[in-house]
């Protein structure tokens, strides 16, 4: 049979980057350190304002950032110097999934005269939209 | 008042004697002396006419009853209780944009003047741009907006209190001849009086110059409020 590679593209490993999905750190992405076993593993995120904890997989996505050559276990010096030479955060703030991450905090944080006023902006956009298209047609 | 504050459960910082000199106990208990109340007299003399009752006599101020009720019934008791005014919750200010919630102008938003004596807020639309007047509502039935209209240092007049929204009292009682023929015919309208249009009016004035600074905010407090699909009041920012 031949050899057919897999289909899954993240895994869990040391120095992938994964985003929080519980606890008082929820939303904020860290690095796994070292593996615990089949539930928690060891993260840390020394620029992410993450403490080093044991965290369980359950409460975790993995993102599709890896840092390449973090040693097992590494220390929060380390990690904290692989993710500043490899750009990792900047990485993820760039990524189409944290800006609409960011996108909809914002838009959750308005309060009613601004999502009325974020109605107006659509009405009008709608508005000019129709009419352009109205005339492209025509 | 604790004079001697606990060091240990059960154990006081003073001693028996020490808290018994501060209580100052011994010096006999304070009294306050009553203002003396003149008590009516029993009596009252007065004229009789006939002419062997001669002339005066003397008799009770307050009439004996005539029979005494044969079964005792309870007096209830008193209350001395009164219930205070409302507190005004921390997110409304005068300027306040308020969400009106009951009534007849519910889904409204209005702008949030001064708390009354009573405890109810003071609200209007402007009337100008929603329709609402100058009206009280309880902020029990209200959300606080975090949005503000600038009033800037705008005074609500002072003669804008409870009594002002008080009911006008009934002049007259109609004749029964006049009732039943008005029976089934619509009420007749009663003109909405002039002295409050024209506080409607100036109140108004300035409240609606404020609105106008800021742009969308007349449109904002134009429309109403309500909650579409998804959308769930406890997870909203107001």
């Amino acid at each position: 049979m031949p050899d057919q590679p897999s289909n899954f593209k993240r895994f869990v490993e040391v120095g992938r980057v994964v985003l929080l999905k519980s606890g008082p750190q929820t939303g904020h992405i860290a690095v796994i350190a070292e593996i615990i076993d089949h539930n928690r593993a060891i993260i840390d995120g020394p620029t992410t304002g993450v403490p080093r904890q044991s965290f369980p997989y359950r409460h975790l996505t993995l993102t599709p950032f890896v840092l390449t050559k973090l040693p097992r276990a590494a220390g929060t010096g380390v990690i904290r110097k692989q993710l500043e030479k490899e750009g990792t955060i900047e990485k993820w703030n760039k990524s189409s999934w944290a800006q609409k991450r960011e996108a909809i905090e914002k838009r959750r944080k308005l309060n009613d005269f601004e999502r009325f006023a974020v109605m107006l902006a659509k009405k009008q956009r709608r508005d000019t939209v129709r009419k352009v298209v109205k005339k492209a047609s025509a | 008042m604790a004079r001697s504050k606990e060091i240990a459960p059960g154990v006081g910082r003073l001693s028996r004697s020490q808290v018994f000199a501060r209580r100052g106990l011994y010096k006999g208990l304070k009294k306050t002396e009553k203002a003396a109340v003149e008590e009516p007299a029993a009596t009252k003399e007065v004229t009789v006419g006939g002419e062997k009752n001669g002339g005066k006599r003397i008799v009770p101020t307050a009439k004996a009853p005539r029979f005494y009720p044969a079964e005792d019934v309870r007096q209830p008791k008193k209350s001395r209780k009164a219930p205070k005014p409302a507190k005004l919750r921390s997110s409304i200010t005068p300027g306040s944009v308020l969400i009106l919630l009951a009534g007849r102008f519910r889904g409204k938003r209005v702008v949030f003047l001064k708390q009354l004596a009573s405890g109810l807020l003071l609200v209007t639309g402007p009337y100008k741009v929603n329709g609402v007047p100058l009206r009280r509502v309880n902020q029990a039935y209200v959300i606080a907006t975090s949005t503000q209209v600038d009033l800037g240092d705008f005074k609500v007049d002072e003669k804008i209190d409870d009594a002002y929204f008080a009911k006008p009292s009934k002049k007259g009682s109609r004749s029964a001849e006049e009732e039943f023929f008005s029976e089934g015919k619509p009420k007749e309208k009663e003109a909405f009086p002039e002295s409050k249009a024209a506080d409607q009016k100036a109140v108004d004035a300035a409240i609606v110059a404020a609105v106008t600074k800021t742009e969308y905010l007349r449109k904002y407090l134009k429309s109403s409020w309500g909650l579409s699909k998804g959308q769930f009041p406890h997870q909203l920012v107001f």
